[in-house]
Parts: C-alpha cells; structure tokens; sequence
C-alpha cells in the first residue's frame, strides 16, 4: 500500500467543491441537450427522406398495378379462323406423328386473321364508331390476338360460340384514358389518332372499360411489342436463380472461412493479411466484381452470357466478405469460458467449434446471409457487364438459360422509351423489389429472435 | 506450445519435493522444476510439488502469484493461450503428461476442471452433465448415460433440487447450482483428478459453503486441487497447502502445520494478512 500524503491546501474544501460542482453540472447539462436534440434531428431527417422516397414510390407505382380492360364478347367466327377441326390421334399412329399433324393444325390457326376477330369484339361493343381498323387495334395491346388464339387452340369447340372475354387495352389506350397525356396537344402530336381516342373515351364512359387488378405483372415476361403485357416473371426468376446460387455458395464458404480463420487458423502474419484482404473485398466496388465476372467467368470458363449462374458467381464473390465479416464477429461474441469449459472436458477443438461454438452463432450467421442476400438482390452494376441487361422475353428454366434480373429490370424499364407507361412500371417494379427486400428482413428479424429465444 | 523437456522423468522420481513426504497416500500428480513463459515473460519459476491421491491440496498466494497458471499446467489447458510456453515435468502416475505421443483430449479426460466461474453449456442440464461421457464414448447406451447423469447430479449434491427439470436449461440455476452442475459435469467423466480453479470465488457464503461440503465428499473419490483466494478455505477443506508467491512456491506442507507453524517469513507474512 502507498501512503497518501497530505497536502490539502491546494485542493478545493468542502464549500468550494460543492459549488464548483454545481457550476459545472449546467454546463454538462447543457451539452447531453445539445447532443439529444442533434440525435433526434438527424432521425428526424432521416425518417423524413424515407417518408418521402416511399410517397413518391407508392404514388407513382401503385396505379400501374390496375390496367385499363376491354370487357366484351368474342365471335369465334367460322369463316376466319382457319385449319378446320383438330386432329384426333387415330389408332395406329404414332406419337410423334401426331404431335406433328397437331402442330401443323396449330400453325393454320395461328395464321389466321386474328386482328379481324379483335376488330370485330370491339366493334360489338361500340357499334357506332366510325374508327377504322387500325384505330381500333391500336387501342388494344397486340397480344390480344394471341390470347384468343391461345382460348381456341385450348377448347377448338368454341369455334363458332360468342363467348365473354377481357381484353388488355394497349399501353397508350392506358395512357389517355388515366389521363396522363394532355388532351389538349394538336393530333399530330399524340400517340393515337383522334378516332382511336374518341373510341376509348367512348368504351370507358360506357363502362366497357374498367381498371383492373394487373395480375401479368407478376405473371408475365417483360415484352416490347405488347409493352401493356410487360411483366416481371422473368426478371424474378433470374433474381431467384441468382439468389439460389449465391445462398448455396456463399453461406458455406463464408461460414467456413470465418470459422477457419477464427477458430483454428494461427494467428501470424499471414492470416493477418488475409484479414486485411477480405475487409478491402467489402470496400470493391460493385462494378468491379462485373469486370472480373466478365474476365474470368465468362472468357476464360466460357460460361453463357447473361446467365443467372454467371451472375449468381459474381453476386457470391460480392456477398462472401459481408458474411465472412459478420460470421467472425458472432464467433468472437461466443464467451471464451465456453470454449474452455468444452476443452476442459476434453472435446476435441472440432468439437468445441461444432458442438458449442457454431450453434450461438446461427442467428448472427442468419442475419448475414439474408443481409448479404438482400444486398445481391438490389445489386445492378455488375450484372449489366456480364449481359444481363439483355432484352429476354422467356422465363429462364434453368440457371444457364439466358435472364435478367429485378434490378436490371427496373433499369431496363426506366430506359424506355414509352416514357408515361414505363415511369408508373418502373416504380411498380420498385415496390415488387422492395417488397421482396422488406419480408427478406421480417424473415431474418422472426428467425433471429425465435433462435434467440430457444437458448 | 512449446515444451521443453530439460530433466528426464528418471531425475525427476529421484527427489522428493521438499515438505510432501506423507508415507500414507500415493502420490498423484508430480512436477518438477515447471517454469512458464508468456511470450518472454516468465510467469512460474522451477515449481516442484507433489499432489498426493485422494485429497485436496490447495494453492494459496496473493493475485498474480501465478497459482491458477500453474493449476492449468496439470491438464495443458495453457496449451489454449497464445504465447504461452511451459518447460519442467509434470507427471500424472508417472507418465509424462507433456509427451508428444499423449492426446491432450486423454488427458483433459483424465484430469477435469472445474472454473472460477460457472460456465455451463446453454442446453438442457442433462445434455450438460452427458456431454462429456457421449463424446468419450463411455456408455453403451441411454439407460447407462442416464445413470451416469444421475450419479454425478446426486454427488455434485445437485439432483434432488434439478430432478424435475432436466430438459431445462442449465443457465437458467442460480450461481451456485451452475458452479454444482460445473462439477456434475466434470466428475461425469469420472477424472482421476480434478481441478479446481476457485470455484467459490463468483458465488455468495451459503452456495460457498455447500461447494466446500461437497469438496469434501468428493476427495474420498477423486484427487483435488483447488486453487483459492480465501485462506479460510483453504483451511477448511484442504490436507495440502502450497503457497505461491510472484511465480515461485515458496512453502508446501500439511495445511494444519502451513497455518500454525510456516517455516518460511513469507508464508507467515501472508497468512497473517501482511500483505496481499
């Protein structure tokens, strides 16, 4: 023990102490305040940029998810549609025989005059109108004729029946009847000629036309020729394929790298430059990791061009420092008296690590694989140099057939030049990502907390 | 870590350590000349002792004395920190627990431990006291693990007050239940010897007192080294004192002759409350 020694003259006595701390007590009073009041602004500022970013989203997009229909009645007309009755599979054929004649028949159906059909289905409805035939299919996106071809080749026995049918109106129909476009622009100025436009107001004063729910914005693939008909199922597809790859990749050689450089691994210089190396990878910027994909992926593996492998790759190689990061911060959370306790029982350093170590750790490493995952999601820079901003118009059935992805998607959409379907689309497709982003973290919260609670 | 053998097991059963020389009991665990290194700081200096069997010995000194670093020498748990290199013989029956050919995971299954805070598993408190026979092997099936279980719980003192509540979690005792369960779970594996590395220091006089009980109970099985803060304690529960101060054992002898008569100034000094 120090003696302490007495030299009390120097030091503030009892009186003084209490007022000097009673002058310093406003001055630290003061500055918790000024510290609250900055804390609280600046959430303020930022629950007021998101406030507005949702508006503006929500505003904009959420009218693009009800589209303008054509309820109507359809003549399958006898005398247009052509390849007569469908082939029946006769006795003694063979399959692919039939399959042949079938498509043959198909092939007749398809070239029959379909427009005609659609002409007419309009017509039934607004008798009256003087529009010619092109005005008429200009207000009806031109898939339509598919669609009908689609109901014959299904049941040919509707040949000849007027059935009830729901026609996609086209993109700029969609345009002039919501109101978008200023009624008021000389003809040659506008997207429709005058009678088209006379033919729309006229079906949607008479409720022929209504806004319904656009459920092919979910089901179908983006499209230019029937831009009405867009979707994002392919888009989603390859986002899904993406995030199939870098789950399956990315969780275990992100675990097991953590797990390696944090459990076993000697601490020495080189694990240290390791370390150095994989906090720099987190620091890359996106882009960069398109490059290399480019490079080495597609020009020295020669794999598929816009492919959701390829991009899956890219995205795990972005995504592994992210759980390789958070997986080490989780070991280091577990309590070193566990790892001795397990030692001391004499469990192996493998089974320390697995029995013990590794099963505190799994709502940390779920957190990181869905925020890593959340993060491949929305990421867009590296997929457009590995060719996935290409224009496909098939739901991708594999990883290696060629996609594209959500985010592309939206890049893709607000390039358009269709500018006042495509601005609602594009924020449509924001919200379908966004969504996607907000139940991936209400996933992660929910299992976090349920894993937390088991202990 | 390092090992550096300087002195053969031969020279080392030649000597007796100084103040050990009970003719009644075997003796369990013996060092000599032990010195650790952190890095280059040296942090035990030639420590000759000998653990007689069926016992409790106990290692006294003031913090920093390096007694629960020499405590770990006896099942190579210094083998876990970084840096930290230990040379001399330590022997367990007189085979060499630093050979290179002996699997530390034998040993620490031979030699349990017992630490200054309770750390349990955070599973259930039959899953924590059946760990470590699953993982060595020793039982064929449930019914043998399960008897296990039940009779380290029952000699830890423990399983009358857990027996309805075995599938709960252990972390969810009280302190002194935790550091009873630490103990089930060491002697599960039925250890030779078991070390004990103040295990009353995290817990309040009423959980102390029943640790020290059962301390007591347990010697007449197990061969125990505790090392301890409280001089009381030791005093209550050991035959054995070593007492360690700045790295060295200065003086080791029977507890009732360490208490009433030291032979060394320090050892006096200490136990007096001099210092420390």
């Amino acid at each position: 023990m120090s003696d302490i020694t007495a030299s009390g003259e120097a030091l503030p006595s009892g009186k003084n102490v209490r007022e000097l701390v009673h002058q310093s007590l406003g001055r630290r009073h003061r500055q918790e305040t000024i510290f609250k009041s900055m804390g609280l602004v600046a959430i303020l500022v930022a629950l007021g940029f998101v406030a507005i970013l949702f508006s503006i989203m929500l505003t904009k997009g959420l009218p693009a998810f009800w589209q303008a229909n054509l309820h109507t009645q359809v003549y399958f007309d006898p005398d247009i549609i052509k390849g007569g009755p469908r082939p029946v599979q006769e006795a003694g054929q063979s399959d692919a025989d039939y399959r042949q004649q079938d498509l043959a028949w198909q092939r007749q159906v398809t070239l029959s005059n379909w427009n005609a059909i659609v002409e007419q289905t309009v017509r039934d409805v607004a008798p009256d109108t003087d529009a010619e035939k092109r005005d008429i299919l200009a207000i009806i996106t031109s898939s339509a004729r598919f669609k009908l071809r689609d109901m014959y080749v299904e049941d040919p026995s509707l040949l000849g029946q007027t059935v009830p049918v729901t026609l996609l109106a086209s993109a700029d129909a969609d345009n002039w009847v919501k109101g978008k476009l200023a009624r008021d622009l000389p003809d040659e100025r506008q997207q429709l000629s005058r009678s088209s436009r006379d033919l729309a107001d006229q079906l949607l004063a008479d409720g022929d036309i209504t806004f319904d729910f656009a459920t092919h914005i979910f089901t179908n693939v983006d499209s230019r020729s029937a831009p009405a008909s867009a979707g994002l199922a392919g888009a989603f597809m390859g986002s899904l394929y993406m995030m199939m790859v870098v789950i399956v990749l990315a969780v275990p050689i992100g675990v097991a790298s953590a797990v390696y450089l944090e459990e076993f691994a000697p601490k020495n210089r080189w694990t240290d430059l390791i370390e150095v190396n994989i906090n720099n990878l987190a620091a890359v910027p996106s882009i960069v990791f398109g490059l290399l994909g480019a490079a080495v992926f597609i020009n020295y593996f020669g794999l598929p061009r816009s492919a959701p492998l390829v991009g899956g790759l890219v995205l795990t190689l972005m995504t592994l420092p992210t759980i390789i990061i958070a997986t080490r911060s989780s070991l280091r959370a577990v309590p070193p008296s566990l790892r001795q306790a397990a030692l001391g029982l004499g469990a192996s350093r493998n089974q320390t690590v697995f029995h013990h170590v590794l099963p505190l750790t799994f709502p940390g490493i779920l957190t990181a694989t869905i925020i890593g995952v959340a993060q491949a999601l929305g990421e867009t820079a590296p997929l457009l140099l590995i060719g996935m901003n290409a224009f496909i118009a098939n739901i991708p059935a594999s990883p290696l057939d060629s996609a594209t992805a959500l985010p592309v998607q939206i890049y893709l959409w607000q390039a358009n030049e269709n500018r006042h379907f495509f601005e609602a689309r594009t924020s449509a497709a924001i919200i379908v990502l966004l969504g996607l982003m907000i139940v991936l973290n209400a996933i992660a919260i929910v299992l976090r907390t349920r894993l937390e609670k088991r202990r | 870590m390092d090992i550096v053998q300087d002195k053969t097991a031969e020279t080392a059963k030649s000597t007796p350590a100084p103040g050990t020389s009970d003719p009644g009991k075997r003796i369990r665990v013996s060092t000599r000349d032990v010195s650790v290194f952190y890095g280059e700081k040296q942090a035990m200096f030639d420590v000759s002792i000998d653990i007689p069997d069926r016992s409790v010995t106990s290692f006294i000194g003031p913090s920093g004395c390096g007694k629960s670093t020499f405590l770990r020498c006896i099942n190579r748990m210094n083998d876990t920190i970084d840096g930290c290199r230990v040379s001399g013989v330590v022997e367990l029956d007189g085979e060499d627990i630093n050979r290179p050919d002996l699997d530390v995971v034998e040993l620490r299954a031979r030699v349990g431990m017992v630490f200054q805070k309770p750390n349990p598993f955070p599973k259930t408190i039959y899953q924590n006291v059946a760990y470590g026979p699953r993982i060595h092997g020793m039982t064929k099936n449930k019914a043998e693990l399960d008897e296990i279980v039940v009779s380290s719980l029952q000699r830890a003192g423990l399983f009358e007050e857990v027996k309805d509540r075995l599938d709960q979690p252990g972390t969810g005792l009280s302190g002194g239940q935790q550091q009873r369960l630490c103990i089930a779970r060491a002697i599960a594996t039925r250890p030779e010897v078991l070390l004990m590395d103040e295990p009353c220091s995290a817990l309040d006089p009423i959980a102390t007192a029943i640790i020290e009980e059962l301390i007591d109970e347990l010697r007449e099985n197990f061969t125990i080294v505790i090392v301890t803060h409280s001089m009381q304690q030791a005093a209550r529960v050991s035959q054995k004192t070593a007492f360690f101060h700045l790295g060295k054992l200065i003086e080791t002898g029977d507890t009732e002759q360490i208490f009433t008569n030291p032979k060394e100034q320090k050892t006096q000094d200490y136990i007096t409350g001099r210092f420390g």
